[in-house]
């Protein structure tokens, strides 16, 4: 099985006026050609800087001084504008966060997704035939008549079927999904989720799943990476990862998840401490400073220790495989 | 029907202010058109016998000091008020949209030179720079379209500039970017439409801001050349004549503030319309 999206070493540093933020550093993911990979971290911990990224959207402060994003065996941080133009919507697409600010609130349904055709030839009743289709797919009753509303005229969860919709009409090889629940209710994110499992079999795109909620990840997701301040810390096959996680942070955000409450606290669990200073962060471990078993040897990069086959936690006290 | 009803017009004729503002300002409109044919006596037409005429049948609104018909003047006043606000707005409108959308997209020094030459502008009241200008220019109706469009323009300018950078760093222009919308795409499709609705309603609210410049101008003897009929100058000649004859004065004010308040209501009303955000039902 070949590798839709694979991002290699990656960092990202941003200038500030402290000197350069280290927003990434040396992340590695792997997209296998119709597979969901989730990315799970807390704020600040590199995801939106990690999409921006693979779109080669960052802000003009930013610099990559190592590393690649190879999409489909091309690497993108070498591709012109015009080619990055190309892929963008194409062969990679995104689903964002907040379906209240992702369309443009002064055109209609329709036209934003004949404008994301503009590449296809065709005239327009086909465009909009492709589109109605599309909204259709994604369980939006009466396609036809939406595609002349606007964004304002439809509920939250209707604009995140749309906003995916956009995002797959193009049928793009890669999808990016940026929290794409968060902003929903409960039962609405169960629904989209469900939603985006069955658009990926049917157009046999890989997701990159960005959550900050382990349950979504744990439902969806074939392998997860777990982000800490910009590196990524664990990785491996959801069940597990969840089940058997090696590196403390995972253990420590598994154990602060609400979901596993069994009953009313005055305070929710936490994580003491919060982010080290990316602009200086600590040698060796990222996580050292927040961490019960922190040591000495924490000063010293942690080595990536195989959990299971498949599965790896960078962390001195991990125990290895078959311990 | 129903179609019409959805329509922008459709919305606007249900919209008893807009109603009134649209009468309002085609009436005017028509009376401008054909100021010609509808004129009683020539505008320029001195008859000294009948001068200072009160209002009668021959001389709906009375005679000036030169014995003049007010009525027939003041419907040339609103070919030239029309005509100085619609080249005046249109002209500052584009320079200003131009240069907005230049300062909100450009880089930072742009932006920062631009919004200082819009504050300097702005910063200079308009009448002050009005006599200036005269002083330097021709009287003419010229150079009252250039002290308007000098001093309006950095206000669209300024509008659009915090349109567009605010749109420039939505959500949803960075999804269109994410979808491999090209720059000119980014701009005329999607920054372009959202701009426009602010900048009508602006070019709206100014255009009565414009005729009242005009009338202001030529009353205080900068705007029109003498003997030229339009609303500010007869406005001068009733003052002057105030004490022989007030219906000079009222009737040069009348279509100055029937304008004035036509236009306005215009632009809240499309203001209203236009955001869809804030239309009630479809």
């Amino acid at each position: 099985m070949s590798d839709a999206l694979k991002v290699a070493d990656l960092s990202v540093h941003y200038a500030t006026r402290e000197g350069a933020l280290q927003a990434l550093r040396d992340v590695s993911i792997t997209v296998p050609e119709g597979q969901i990979v989730g990315v799970v971290g807390e704020s600040g911990c590199g995801k939106s800087t990690l999409i921006n990224a693979l779109l080669q959207l960052l802000p003009e402060n930013a610099t990559i001084p190592a590393g690649r994003i190879t999409l489909q065996g091309e690497d993108v941080t070498r591709a012109n504008a015009r080619r990055l133009r190309q892929m963008r919507g194409q062969e990679i697409s995104v689903v964002f966060q907040d379906p209240m600010t992702a369309l443009n609130p002064v055109l209609s349904i329709g036209r934003q997704m004949r404008d994301i055709q503009y590449r296809q030839p065709g005239r327009r009743a086909e465009k909009d035939r492709r589109s109605a289709e599309m909204l259709a797919r994604v369980g939006i009753p009466d396609p036809v008549g939406k595609l002349a509303a606007y964004p304002h005229e439809l509920s939250g969860g209707m604009r995140q079927r749309v906003a995916i919709a956009m995002a797959a009409l193009m049928r793009p090889r890669v999808l990016i999904a940026d929290e794409p629940t968060t902003a929903l209710d409960a039962t609405l994110e169960v629904q989209i989720i469900e939603l985006l499992k069955d658009l990926q079999k049917e157009i046999g795109c890989a997701i990159l799943f960005i959550s900050h909620h382990l349950g979504v990840i744990a439902e969806l997701c074939d392998r997860v990476v777990v982000m800490y301040a910009g590196v990524a810390v664990e990785e491996g096959p959801v069940a597990d990862v969840f089940l058997r996680p090696g590196h403390p942070y995972t253990i420590k955000l598994i154990e602060c998840d609400p979901g596993r409450l069994k009953e009313k606290v005055a305070d929710l669990p936490a994580i003491p401490g919060s982010l080290p200073d990316l602009t200086d962060p600590p040698p060796g471990c990222i996580f050292q400073g927040r961490c019960d078993r922190a040591t000495e040897i924490c000063a010293t990069p942690p080595p990536r220790r195989v959990q299971h086959p498949g599965h790896w936690a960078a962390c001195h006290h991990a125990k290895p495989e078959g311990t | 029907m129903s179609a019409f009803r959805h329509s922008l017009l459709g919305r606007l004729l249900a919209d008893p202010m807009a109603l009134f503002a649209m009468v309002i300002i085609a009436a005017l409109v028509i009376m401008a058109l054909l100021a010609d044919v509808i004129a009683p006596h020539d505008p320029g037409a001195m008859n000294l016998a009948d001068r200072f005429a009160p209002p009668s049948a021959t001389y709906w609104m009375g005679t000036d000091n030169l014995g003049r018909d007010t009525f027939s003047r003041l419907l040339q006043g609103g070919r030239i008020a029309l005509y100085v606000a619609l080249t005046a707005v249109t002209i500052s409108g584009l320079i200003g949209l131009v240069l907005g959308m230049l300062a909100g997209f450009g880089p930072r020094w742009l932006d920062n030179a631009l919004l200082f030459f819009f504050d300097a502008l702005r910063a200079y009241p308009t009448i002050i720079l009005a006599l200036a200008l005269a002083a330097l220019m021709p009287r003419g109706l010229s150079t009252v379209i250039i002290v308007v469009v000098i001093t309006s323009f950095a206000e669209y300018g300024r509008v659009v500039r915090t349109q567009t950078l605010s749109l420039k760093n939505s959500e949803f222009i960075l999804a269109e970017r994410a979808m491999g919308a090209s720059f000119g795409r980014i701009v005329f499709h999607h920054i372009l439409p959202n701009v426009l609705g602010p900048f009508f309603i602006l070019a709206a609210m100014n255009l009565p801001v414009v005729i009242t410049i005009e009338a202001g101008m030529s009353f205080l003897g900068i705007g029109v050349p003498p003997g030229t009929p339009s609303w500010g100058a007869t406005l001068k000649d009733g003052f002057d004549y105030i004490r022989n004859t007030p219906w000079i004065l009222l009737s040069g004010g009348l279509p100055l503030i029937l304008a004035t308040l036509g236009f306005t209501f215009l632009g809240e009303a499309l203001r209203d319309q236009l955001d869809p955000r804030l239309r009630k039902t479809r």
